[in-house]
């Protein structure tokens, strides 16, 4: 029976201590003699910094000390960025964790105050006093771009950060023969992740011991230790980093921040543990946020809606300094997914990475994969606009057909299995679409603004082979490790590496183990996010946990088996090559009678009083996977919308999923990673945007003004699967944390805009407010 | 400047010397030690603080501590004594109603509210129902699922 629990959907093993408000995230954590620390940050988006006197908040009540940019100048040293992209000239001006020249968006920090409490930390703050000279503001990553725009470093002519050019076959012959060629600019906005939890780091210094800890609201605390020992200069060993609860992430919480290194400043002056914590309203001016595109896009074609080529530029913006991923989502992760699912024989792309004042953009959830996905979906849809053919059809006739092993693209990678054609069937008959193409001609007959809209997407995940993170300018390995160790009374610890904080992964993992070995599920606990009882690993990021700490866990297991039948061999005075293994049992070919359960071999290979020759005791293995080539998860989504022309809203009706994420371990958790994928892609396609001033400031500064996905706006989501296991992963798997928000963004747009073509509306840039959907509506009416 | 309150919590007397000012969500947290309810937001618009206060349901970020004083909360911990579970709790972890658990003690605890307001909710119901408490992973459907749930075994139908 255990074995069956590999691909079931048994409840989560997380969940009792989360529904019953017993976990611990990084803020619920208290330590004696706690000092708070609150920073002052900028009010300005662009401006040099005159002088700071910070006289007046040392006298405040409670107040313990206060520092600023001169006081961790030379001690801490700046923010690394870690993804060099090469041949990019890619520049890395200074990020000093306090500024002390120069502030570069509204939230850089400028100060510190710690006091007794949280309140009188942040009462303080007011009676710092900094003269600002305000300097001229540059916003949109393109107008950045161009000469005469106010300049944010020195040394970054332009405030082109990085220039990555990427070039498969022979773009400009496609375009000059082209019988067809579409073209759009898509803007893709500033998102805000939004993990529901905020960050918080508490840093406790140990002088006597010159140890450092820090818990820390981090997707990835091996890397978190990793950079705390660049920025503080405290040695790697002598620093432990504890990722507790994590609540959510998507991305914003890889990268390394200067608040958690200000934390660790002020705790080792102080010598007491020192907490800080963001609130919301700093979390939507400080922490990275997504996108900022601007994009350039054409797609030429056959007069038959065959895609030949495909061209961009694209102006990705970087914020006020590049923050730790930065440089590799517009490039790496974006421009060598150009071909998606499609067979284009001719890809040439131009990123420029800009500076801009705003907050720094990183990874958020998908990273580089919508915007990717965005462009070619909306480029597939005009072209089949163009041909007048239906939007299906199109994708259709351009997919690449079934692979099992390995195909290539034009942007130089190679896939490793796919079968798109099928995805894309499923999703047509799941959703009916034929008799959704009919009642939409009905409903257009009745006057009646009905838009369906299809898109097919494949995303590259599991990152990935070092060698190839290596080549690609990451400053890290992308491998996992796993530990498996298991006691005399045959449970077992999983120790990894990585860093679920929502995923579900105590669970996953210890279906592989059970799954495996034939032991029960509640015989393995899973450990993670402390680097002090973990093996390094590299995190929790691009849909890569179960894709490559999940192979990780594997191998391991297997490693155990191999020893477990040598030593079952011994103990039932039998060749190993005459043990049989099932569902947790050794037995001797033949007589299952003789036979060691895995349990049985735990206690003797403890105990170790009757091991063979040569073998050491005890029964634990621990894994190292480097993956020999990412995963390509696929899919194919369909939405129903219907617009009211008279005020432009939007009503979302169906939205149908069909995902191809290989092998899955726990369908109901792949389940949920789609919903929740889904609703975060709808969001920008309808309500999420960032919006900054001229000025560089934050209009959509809260959760009042920047529109999450609430309840009762959404339908329930179909949701089906097929399963092309990927060729190269011990157990088949390829991930689905990031499809669904890369896949829905251009299945609504397009369906929004499908519902208005009819009126002669052709574009509108994202998130499809009504207001400028009714805009956009009565300037087609006025033959704008 | 600090005022005495006492409020019981989950049937506890607490009490304390708090400022004015303090936030009841605060007081929950910081002085009676109670963790489950959480801040998610500074604008009163996430609901992950949501408790029960004097049987009504209420986002404790936006009360404070010394209008609570005398009244009786519930939070997340209050609900059950976190081995034989609320309906609530058991739907939830049935219906793979959370991801991160981040906004869940908010999400119970308003939908306990909802459920003894209107004992079978439709999921439109639910859905609006829970509008006030965001939650960012799970795009809802399940939480829906796990309400919906919840209600049948509570005997709502
Ligand atoms: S903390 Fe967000 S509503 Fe109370
Ligand atoms: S489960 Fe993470 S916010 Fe709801």
């Amino acid at each position: 029976m255990t074995t069956r629990i590999f691909g079931s959907g048994i409840r989560r093993r997380e969940d009792p201590r989360l529904i019953t408000g017993r976990a611990s995230y990084t803020d619920d954590i208290k330590l004696p003699g706690t000092l708070h620390a609150a920073i002052l940050r900028s009010p300005y988006a662009h401006a040099n910094i005159k002088s700071v006197d910070a006289t007046g908040a040392a006298g405040q009540p409670g107040v313990v000390a206060v520092y600023t940019g001169e006081d961790t100048d030379g001690v801490l040293n700046g923010l690394p960025c870690a993804w060099l992209i090469p041949g990019s000239d890619l520049k890395t001006p200074a990020h000093p964790a306090i500024a002390k020249d120069k502030v570069r968006y509204v939230g850089d920090a400028v100060a510190v105050v710690v006091a007794e409490t949280r309140y009188q930390a942040e009462d303080a703050l007011e009676h710092i006093s900094v003269d600002y000279e305000p300097l001229d503001v540059v916003v949109s990553p393109k107008a950045a771009a161009q000469d005469g725009a106010p300049q944010l470093h020195e040394d970054v002519p332009n405030n082109i950060a990085f220039t990555w050019a990427l070039a498969g076959g022979d773009t400009d012959a496609a375009f000059a023969d082209a019988a067809v060629t579409v073209s759009d600019t898509i803007t893709l906005p500033r998102l805000i992740a939004n993990p529901m939890e905020p960050r918080s780091a508490l840093a406790q210094w140990s002088a006597a011991m010159g140890e450092l800890t820090l818990w820390n609201t981090t997707q990835n605390p091996h890397i978190a230790r990793f950079v705390t020992c660049v920025v503080t200069s405290v040695p790697e060993h002598k620093i432990r980093v504890i990722a507790p609860e994590v609540g959510g992430g998507f991305g914003s919480k890889i990268p390394y921040y200067a608040d958690e290194a200000i934390t660790a400043f002020c705790s080792m002056k102080l010598g007491v543990p020192v907490k800080w914590t963001e609130t919301r309203s700093e979390n939507y001016l400080i922490t990275t946020q997504g996108r900022d595109h601007i994009e350039e896009v054409e797609m030429a074609a056959t007069s038959d809606g065959v895609i030949t080529g495909l061209r961009t530029t694209v102006y990705a913006g970087m914020g006020g300094y590049l923050s730790t991923a930065a440089p590799g989502v517009p490039t790496i992760l974006h421009g060598l997914m150009y071909s998606g699912p499609y067979n284009i024989p001719n890809i040439s792309g131009t990123v420029y990475g800009v500076f801009n004042n705003g907050a720094p953009v990183d990874a958020y959830r998908g990273a580089g994969r919508p915007e990717a996905t965005m462009l070619l979906e909306r480029m597939v849809d005009l072209v089949a606009a163009a041909v007048g053919q239906d939007p299906a059809e199109v994708r259709r006739k351009n997919l690449i057909p079934k692979f099992e092993n390995g195909h290539d693209v034009a942007t130089g990678i190679t896939y490793d299995s796919g079968d798109y054609e099928s995805a894309l069937d499923s999703c047509l008959s799941a959703a009916g679409y034929e008799a959704l193409r009919a009642e939409q001609a009905q409903a257009r007959a009745d006057g009646r603004c009905v838009g369906v809209g299809v898109s097919s997407y494949v995303e590259i995940c599991g990152l990935g082979p070092s060698q190839v993170a290596g080549a690609v300018g990451f400053q890290g390995g992308l491998w996992e490790s796993a530990i498996i160790r298991f006691y005399p009374t045959g449970k077992a610890n999983v120790m990894v590496g990585s860093s679920p904080h929502g995923q579900g992964e105590e669970t996953t993992f210890a279906q592989i183990v059970a799954g495996e070995l034939g032991v029960e599920v509640d015989d393995v606990e899973v450990i993670h996010g402390d680097t002090d009882n973990t093996p390094m690993g590299w995190g929790t990021y691009g849909s890569r946990t179960t894709a490559v700490s999940g192979a990780a866990i594997a191998v391991a297991a297997r490693k155990i088996k191999e020893k477990s039948r040598a030593l079952a061999a011994h103990l039932l005075e039998a060749a190993p090559e005459d043990i049989e293994y099932e569902d947790g049992r050794f037995y001797v070919r033949g007589s299952p009678d003789q036979h060691k359960t895995i349990q049985d071999i735990a206690l003797m290979a403890n105990v170790a009083w009757n091991m063979p020759e040569g073998m050491e005791p005890g029964l634990e293995a621990s894994a190292f996977y480097d993956p020999p080539n990412f995963t390509y998860p696929f899919g194919a989504h369909i939405a129903v919308v219907e617009v009211d022309p008279e005020t432009g809203r939007i009503d979302l009706q169906r939205y149908v999923a069909v995902d191809d994420c290989g092998v899955q371990i726990n369908p109901m958790i792949v389940e949920g990673q789609v919903h929740g994928g889904v609703v975060q892609g709808v969001g920008p396609a309808l309500w999420e945007g960032a919006v900054y001033d001229d000025d560089g400031q934050l209009v959509t500064g809260s959760m009042l003004d920047y529109a999450l996905p609430r309840a009762d706006l959404l339908p329930d989501i179909e949701v089906s699967s097929n399963t092309t296991p990927s060729p190269h992963h011990p157990l088949g798997v390829k991930g689905i944390g990031e499809a669904g928000t890369i896949a829905s963004t251009p299945t609504v747009y397009n369906a929004v805009m499908d519902a208005l073509r009819p009126l002669g509306v052709t574009r509108v840039d994202m998130p499809l407010t009504p207001e400028k959907v009714w805009r956009a509506i009565n300037d087609a009416r006025n033959g704008g | 400047m600090t005022v005495p309150v006492e409020i019981t919590i989950n049937g506890k007397a607490c009490s304390g010397e708090v400022e004015e000012r303090q936030l009841l969500v605060h007081f929950i947290r910081e002085n009676a030690g109670l963790t489950g309810t959480k801040v998610g937001c500074d604008t009163s618009q996430c609901g992950t603080c949501t408790v029960q206060l004097d049987g009504v349901s209420a986002k404790s970020c936006t009360v404070l501590t010394v209008q609570a004083s005398g009244s009786s909360v519930t939070t997340i911990e209050g609900i059950s004594d976190g081995v034989d579970l609320h309906p609530l709790q058991e739907a939830f972890w049935n219906n793979h109603g959370l991801q991160c658990g981040f906004c869940t003690p908010g999400m119970i605890m308003a939908a306990n509210e909802l459920l003894s307001k209107n004992p079978s909710p439709t999921r439109e119901e639910i859905r609006h129902g829970l509008e006030g408490n965001i939650c960012r992973c799970t795009g809802y459907q399940n939480i829906v699922s796990a309400v919906e749930d919840a209600a049948k075994a509570m005997g709502g139908r």
